[in-house]
């Protein structure tokens, strides 16, 4: 049919052990990603943003990650060491975060975080990799990257900040973009700023992108398809554009219990959880 | 013979400064609004709009240098009253940073009735408890031992057992999940039909603020660009081009030449 898909995820566990016994935190989550929009939604501890940080390697020992397969672009994710990881993190595939106040570096300036980033995978001059970090800033349509790239992170707004980490991530031009509630910190108006610019490197660059949210509006006018995920398992698969169509009884609750705009409701729905949904 | 009841809450030209050495930041200006006994009244802006200064300008706890406020037609001065604070009781955003780390729930329940000389405390503690839904074994618990959802159950029983008239709320349910936002919201609509509560309630989530207020004021910059009756919001019926924006990008992310997938049209 088409290419072979970008990543290939196949029985995904996390486990934490701890004196208090073990914590399977993501549970044979399995999916393939194309050049396409991939939601993952859920609520606090559901395991989404675990997902997404063991499909980079950054799940720490002594959690254990476990996959029947883990494959980016053909290669096996599974038996990395440490310094292949290095490779392809920051180069081909990135993390964008949900605060850029505490996921850039406050005692440098933006300029020299991103030509950092660019040279640690590129051999370039300081004029190259000033020149790409320039391009990069004017991407995420900064007005003015020349004041951006000499300021310091706390001179930003937590709009401007958002698109300079995102410009940070791609500056090594990944493949995979993961980013972990990156609008949720910012107001509205700005949020659909930073979710164009996401969309415009899916759809001009082919990226692939896996966007982690706790917010339903969103990721269903946003994304392509959307996993679904409970207590560490995915519940459910679906396009995004027929999320409010969904079967499974958690992400009806869900959606349920979410005041709506235009559809006011006397009372909101309650979730009632199912242990069955566990099993 | 029977007199119209004078407005729950009256603010009349309400400013409010920050002033740092030379430096000063206007955060509130010449704002003015009325809310009746037993409406919810919404105030809906994004971060630096001024919404929250304005609920804290009301309970006193920013200085106004400029405006009246009125609480049930007496006019509140510099300094609010032990009688004054009883009337009116705040519900902060982030229960953990909200209620003190070594104090059980109990002793939380117990400081309002002691600051207010109130005795039968115990019977008080129980019935807001219940009416919170709570079970009273939890009340020897500390916030660390409770979930997100139940503290905010303790913050706003701390504030609902002085039985005050005004609930002010600073984005009670932004901290929690949609799951835990419903039972809170479902839980503040019941308690203000029971107790004809007045609530002034501070978001920046539109659709939360929609879904629990009947007229909704729109702060940017530090002034009120807009008041209007919840259904008019409903129909994108507002005459302000930022309050159009607002609600545009509350309803979702819309590709160019592209309707809402949440929209009206294809629903």
């Amino acid at each position: 049919m088409s290419e072979a898909p970008l990543l290939e995820v196949e029985g995904l566990d996390v486990l934490y052990r701890g004196r208090g016994g073990e914590h399977r935190a993501v549970r044979d989550v399995s999916f393939t990603l194309g050049r396409e929009r991939l939601g993952i939604v859920g609520e606090s501890g559901s395991g989404k943003s675990t997902t997404g940080r063991a499909l980079l390697g950054l799940i720490p020992p002594p959690a254990i990650v476990t996959a029947r397969q883990l494959k980016f672009q053909g290669q096996d994710l599974t038996q990395l060491s440490p310094r292949a990881w290095q490779a392809l993190r920051g180069r081909r595939m990135s993390m964008v975060m949900q605060d850029p106040r505490y996921s850039l570096n406050p005692v440098l300036t933006i300029g020299r975080q991103i030509m950092e980033t660019y040279r640690l995978h590129h051999r370039a001059g300081a004029a190259e990799a000033k020149r790409r970090a320039l391009e990069m800033l004017e991407a995420v349509r900064i007005r003015d990257p020349e004041t951006v790239f000499a300021q310091y992170p706390h001179q930003l707004s937590g709009g401007m900040g958002q698109r300079a980490m995102i410009a940070m991530m791609l500056v090594g031009e990944p493949d995979l973009l993961v980013a972990d509630e990156p609008t949720s910190a910012l107001d509205v108006t700005v949020q659909n700023d930073v979710l164009r610019i996401l969309d415009d490197l899916v759809t001009r660059r082919g990226m692939g992108l896996i966007f982690i949210s706790h917010n339903l509006t969103v990721v269903s006018s946003f994304c392509d398809r959307v996993l679904v995920m409970y207590g560490g398992r995915v519940v459910e698969q679906c396009d995004a554009k027929a999320l409010h169509e969904a079967r499974h009884p958690y992400t009806r609750a869900l959606i349920a219990a979410a005041p709506d705009l235009q559809r006011p409701r006397a009372e909101l729905a309650v979730v009632h959880r199912d242990p069955a949904w566990l099993a | 013979m029977s007199q119209t009841p004078p407005p729950e809450v009256e603010v009349a030209g309400l400013d409010v400064v920050f002033a740092s050495g030379r430096r000063s930041v206007t955060a509130v200006r010449d704002l003015s609004f009325e809310v009746a006994r037993g409406e919810a009244f919404g105030i809906v802006g994004e971060s630096g709009s001024g919404k929250s200064t304005v609920l804290k300008a009301i309970a006193g706890l920013v200085p106004a240098p400029a405006g009246a406020i009125r609480i049930g037609g007496r006019s509140l001065g510099p300094k609010r009253s032990a009688a004054d604070r009883k009337l009116m009781q705040f519900v902060f955003q982030d229960p953990y940073g909200s209620l003190h780390p070594r104090h059980t729930v109990e002793q939380t329940l117990q400081e309002p009735l002691a600051i207010h000389r109130i005795a039968k405390g115990d019977s008080l503690i129980s019935q807001a408890l219940r009416d919170v839904g709570l079970s009273d074994a939890l009340r020897y618990r500390f916030p660390h031992e409770l979930s997100g959802g139940q503290r905010q159950r303790v913050a706003i029983a701390r504030a609902l057992i002085l039985s005050p008239s005004l609930l002010l709320l600073d984005e009670p349910t932004s901290a929690l999940d949609v799951s835990v936002q419903a039972e809170i919201l479902n839980l503040l609509a019941r308690l203000r039909r029971e107790r004809s509560l007045t609530l002034l309630f501070v978001s920046h989530d539109l659709a939360v603020v929609a879904h629990l207020c009947e007229r909704i004021a729109i702060m940017r910059h530090g002034e009120l660009r807009e008041v209007l009756p919840v259904e008019r919001l409903r129909r994108g019926e507002t005459s302000d081009a930022y309050s159009r924006e607002l609600l545009r990008a509350s309803l979702g992310f819309a590709r160019a030449g592209e309707s809402l997938a949440f929209s009206p049209e294809t629903r």
